[in-house]
């Protein structure tokens, strides 16, 4: 069930974001997610894709240090606290989440939240059993 | 300024006469080394020299250089001169084995050291009247020892503060007044800029003179560390191989450091044929021990670039005088007065597991050396978790800084990103204007 996240690392300078993006578009690659975390050194663009294995090749072919790992997506209902709900199922559950980000789709009423943690199934099983809809690859393309 | 010397009759020897004891002694050192250390034998037999070939300095040039690789194949007991029951103590450069120079001293090693020391503080003006602070490190490094014994038999009040401590340093200097500060360059001006900050100014301040040594410093220095301070600051020069600080020291002029040539004879050779080259030409520094016991170096390559100079000097020393080096014959670098080698740096980042893809960033702001080490990340060890590459960072700086004794700021950079010149990574950039 588990979805892609692109994990790029780059130096904390101006324009290697714009350069990273730059060539994702200009190989018609769709940006679904993108977060960076940084610190005075180095940054770490973490991205959702429609399509991961042709940007995995053509950022690793402009020399870019990829690693290519399986997140959880998980569908928040658009109202407030419902990523709060969430959050909390998996802090009962004894779930760490190391981090997270979140993007709206177009057309549904939906946010999705990408989380990091140690157990990809541990989570989607505690999340799902609690009510949540979980998203998939599928899910991401058809986005 | 009324000198005062502290062996007049040597300080101020005229030439002839400090040659015929520099040949008289080096008869008997090169005899010594000769008859004990096989490994330098070994080299004289190879070069077709014998002892008997040695008659005067003059003959110097005959004998075979000693390098810094000669010290790594010997170590640690190979260039020993004395059976060890004769040694009491030894002192040692930081680094790893290989790097490392463990030096030998019997006692009367360790006396004609601490002479050396007591003719640099008498040269600045020390007399038993002064309060010397030694805030160079004490241990294996020779700083501390070497000063530490040249205070005490100029008879100074010795306050062996060794290094770091600032807040130490400045409450022993104004309580006890201490009027001669003996430290690097760089803590030195630290320290200036510490009692600044406490609101003392250079007249509140006991000191009038500073030692400053073991690492590059500038004129530019000196003027700011004198103006902070109210004193005279002068430079010293030494080496653990040849025993340590103390080998040459300035005196009021502050123009060069006149050489203890007495026990060091200075050279200055031309790094690819070592030629020996005259007078106020520019060349690699060689030493050669007079009278050393336990670990007598001859023709020692320091592969420090200087120029010496018999310019008559106004103090009335005669003993010959060299400038301050004006760079390295190899890649040494030195960083916050430890030497430091780009293969020292290398060897840890493969032992760690890293490519050896790496840049050695050196500049100095507000007086002291700042050291960052960029390292090209691997595939192998990128993760998504800034907390676990921070980790990466830290450990890797612990490794550099055991190896080393000083902590640098690791940066982890993704591949392929550190400046490259004809396929080899540029592994040393060095912003300190030293020169
Ligand atoms: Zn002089």
């Amino acid at each position: 069930m588990a979805i892609k996240q692109l994990t790029v690392f780059v130096q904390n300078q101006k324009g290697t974001v714009v350069s990273v993006t730059d060539i994702l578009a200009k190989n018609n690659i769709n940006l679904r997610a993108l977060s960076i975390a940084e610190t005075q050194d180095f940054g770490i663009l973490r991205l959702i894709v429609n399509d991961e294995k042709t940007a995995e090749r053509v950022l690793s072919e402009n020399g870019y240090l990829i690693k290519v790992i399986d997140v959880v997506g998980v569908k928040i209902g658009d109202a407030p606290g419902k990523l709060t709900e969430a959050l909390a199922v998996l802090d009962r559950a004894g779930i760490n989440v190391e981090y997270l980000y979140a993007f709206m789709a177009r057309t549904e009423k939906h946010a999705y939240v990408v989380l990091r943690v140690e157990d990809n199934a541990v989570a989607e099983a505690t999340l799902t059993a609690a009510g949540f809809h979980m998203i998939s690859e599928a899910d991401i393309n058809k986005l | 300024m009324a000198q005062n010397y502290y062996q007049k009759e040597i300080e101020t020897m005229p030439r002839e006469q400090m040659k015929a004891l520099q040949s008289e002694k080096l008869v008997k050192q090169v005899r010594h080394v000769y008859e004990n250390v096989p490994y330098y034998r070994d080299l004289m037999d190879r070069k077709g020299v014998s002892p008997d070939d040695v008659q005067s300095i003059d003959d110097l040039y005959k004998l075979p250089f000693l390098s810094k690789a000669d010290l790594r194949d010997a170590y640690p007991y190979g260039l020993l001169a004395k059976p060890l029951e004769d040694c009491v103590r030894i002192q040692s450069t930081s680094g790893t084995t290989g790097r490392r120079v463990v030096a030998f001293y019997t006692q009367k090693d360790i006396d004609l050291w601490e002479d050396c020391c007591a003719r640099a503080i008498t040269a600045v003006g020390g007399t038993k009247k002064d309060v010397c602070q030694v805030a160079y490190g004490y241990g294996l490094f020779t700083g501390g020892p070497g000063l530490n014994g040249g205070s005490h038999k100029v008879g100074c009040l010795t306050l062996p503060l060794s290094s770091g401590n600032t807040e130490r340093q400045i409450q022993f200097m104004t309580d006890l007044g201490a009027t001669i500060l003996c430290c690097t360059p760089s803590y030195a001006a630290y320290l200036g800029e510490s009692l600044k900050e406490l609101g003392y100014k250079p007249q509140d301040i006991p000191l009038k003179a500073g030692i400053f040594g073991a690492e590059p410093w500038t004129e530019e220095m000196r003027k700011g560390i004198e103006e902070t301070l109210g004193i005279k600051a002068y430079d010293i020069y030494g080496l653990t191989e040849t025993s340590g600080p103390g080998v040459a020291f300035e005196c009021c002029e502050q123009s060069g450091m006149h050489v203890n040539e007495d026990h060091f004879f200075a050279e200055i050779i031309d790094p690819d044929t070592g030629e020996v080259l005259p007078e106020g030409s520019r060349g690699e520094l060689v030493f050669t021990s007079l009278d050393k016991e336990a670990f007598p170096l001859l023709r020692y390559r320091t592969r420090d670039i200087c120029v010496l100079s018999r310019k008559k000097c106004s103090c009335g020393r005669t003993l010959i005088k060299m400038a301050k080096p004006m760079g390295r014959t190899d890649d040494m670098l030195i960083i916050r007065g430890v030497n430091v080698f780009p293969s020292q740096i290398e060897a840890v980042l493969l032992k760690e597991g890293y490519e050896p893809n790496y840049q050695i960033v050196v500049d100095r702001v507000k007086n002291n050396d700042t050291f960052d080490v960029n390292v090209e990340m691997t595939p192998e060890r990128f993760t998504d978790k800034v907390s676990e590459i921070m980790a990466m960072e830290r450990s890797l700086a612990g490794a550099i800084k055991t190896m080393l004794g000083i902590n640098p700021a690791v940066h982890l950079v993704p591949p392929k990103t550190i400046e490259r010149s004809e396929g080899k990574a540029k592994r040393v950039i060095d912003k300190r204007k030293l020169i």
